[in-house]
């Protein structure tokens, strides 16, 4: 399976999923800095990052969405590969117009940084096919935009073709219907603000994201 | 040219800042207040163009980048 990981400047989790999918796949992913116009050949999967692209100017993931690579990563989403953005990664999603909605700011007005209980609602995709459906896991957030809004018809199509992956347990930052984590139409996108990729070495924060990997490289390997 | 361009939050998107701020004039003693919505105004100095290309191209800015139309409205007012 190849895998790349796409760096802004400001990104600060492109190593840590670089190590989860290097852990998973047993190959090192491509890094693509985000002023290059061209993905590598024959890509599998591309991972976006957390952090804080361009300072979080303007809006979170705003002008990260405009830069040259994005136009390759909405295309190659397009032919079907699969995209998975973390945290400031899915606010570039949403703001490429890869995933519905939008991430406002939190409710609280707060930054908020704790290990969250969530809820797996949805095994049918590469990503989640590891868990089972119900089943509670333990990821970090660390965010101060991740307030889920969509307009009340997309949230209710979201819900009922299955595309809410992940539920926060409690309230964390004001989302519509409690939603970390939302999938594309055909499945194959995936947005979170949650990181799996900081709970995935026992050595550090648990392991419980090390299954999102695992599935990854697995269904990626038989594809 | 010069262009302004404003952003504000579209009606019913709840805006929990400018709720924080509306409770800080609050405060402060300004009791007057019913209610108060945060934006964004931009300042643009645009290149020769003629009136009719300047708007058009503020529009296109508007929609592909300074607002996020999912829940920003934008006008756009020329010198």
């Amino acid at each position: 399976m190849k895998s790349a990981v796409i760096v802004f400047p400001g990104s600060n989790c492109d190593r840590d999923l670089a190590v989860a999918m290097r852990e998973a796949t047993g190959r090192e992913p491509h890094m693509v800095w985000h002023k290059d116009s061209t993905l590598p050949e024959g890509l599998d999967f591309i991972g976006v990052p957390g952090g804080f692209s361009f300072g979080d100017y303007l809006r979170c993931g705003a002008i990260a969405a405009q830069s040259p690579i994005m136009r390759e990563v909405v295309a190659f989403a397009g032919r079907g590969g699969h995209v998975l953005g973390i945290c400031n990664g899915f606010q570039v999603l949403i703001e490429s117009g890869l995933l519905p909605g939008v991430l406002m700011r939190n409710a609280t007005l707060k930054f908020v940084c704790r290990d969250v209980p969530l809820r797996v609602e949805e095994a049918q995709s590469a990503f989640t096919r590891e868990y089972a459906a119900g089943q509670e896991v333990t990821f970090p957030v660390a965010h101060h935009d991740g307030c889920y809004v969509a307009e009340p018809d997309m949230l209710e199509r979201l819900e009922d073709e299955r595309r809410v992956a992940f539920r926060y347990l409690d309230a964390v930052n004001g989302s519509m219907n409690d939603i970390a984590g939302i999938l594309s139409e055909n499945r194959r996108v995936l947005g979170m603000m949650p990181h799996p990729e900081r709970a995935a070495d026992a050595r550090l924060l648990g392991t419980d994201g090390k299954a999102m990997f695992r599935g990854l490289a697995e269904s990626l390997v038989a594809a | 040219m010069k262009a302004r361009v404003f952003v504000t939050l579209k009606s019913g998107v709840l805006d929990p800042q400018g709720a924080a701020i509306g409770s800080a004039l609050d405060g402060m003693g300004f009791d007057g207040v019913e209610s108060i919505r945060q934006g964004k105004v931009f300042e643009i100095e645009m290149a020769d163009a003629t009136r009719d290309e300047a708007a058009e191209q503020l529009d296109a800015m508007c929609r592909r980048l300074l607002a996020n139309t999912v829940i920003e409205d934008y006008s756009v007012e020329l010198d």
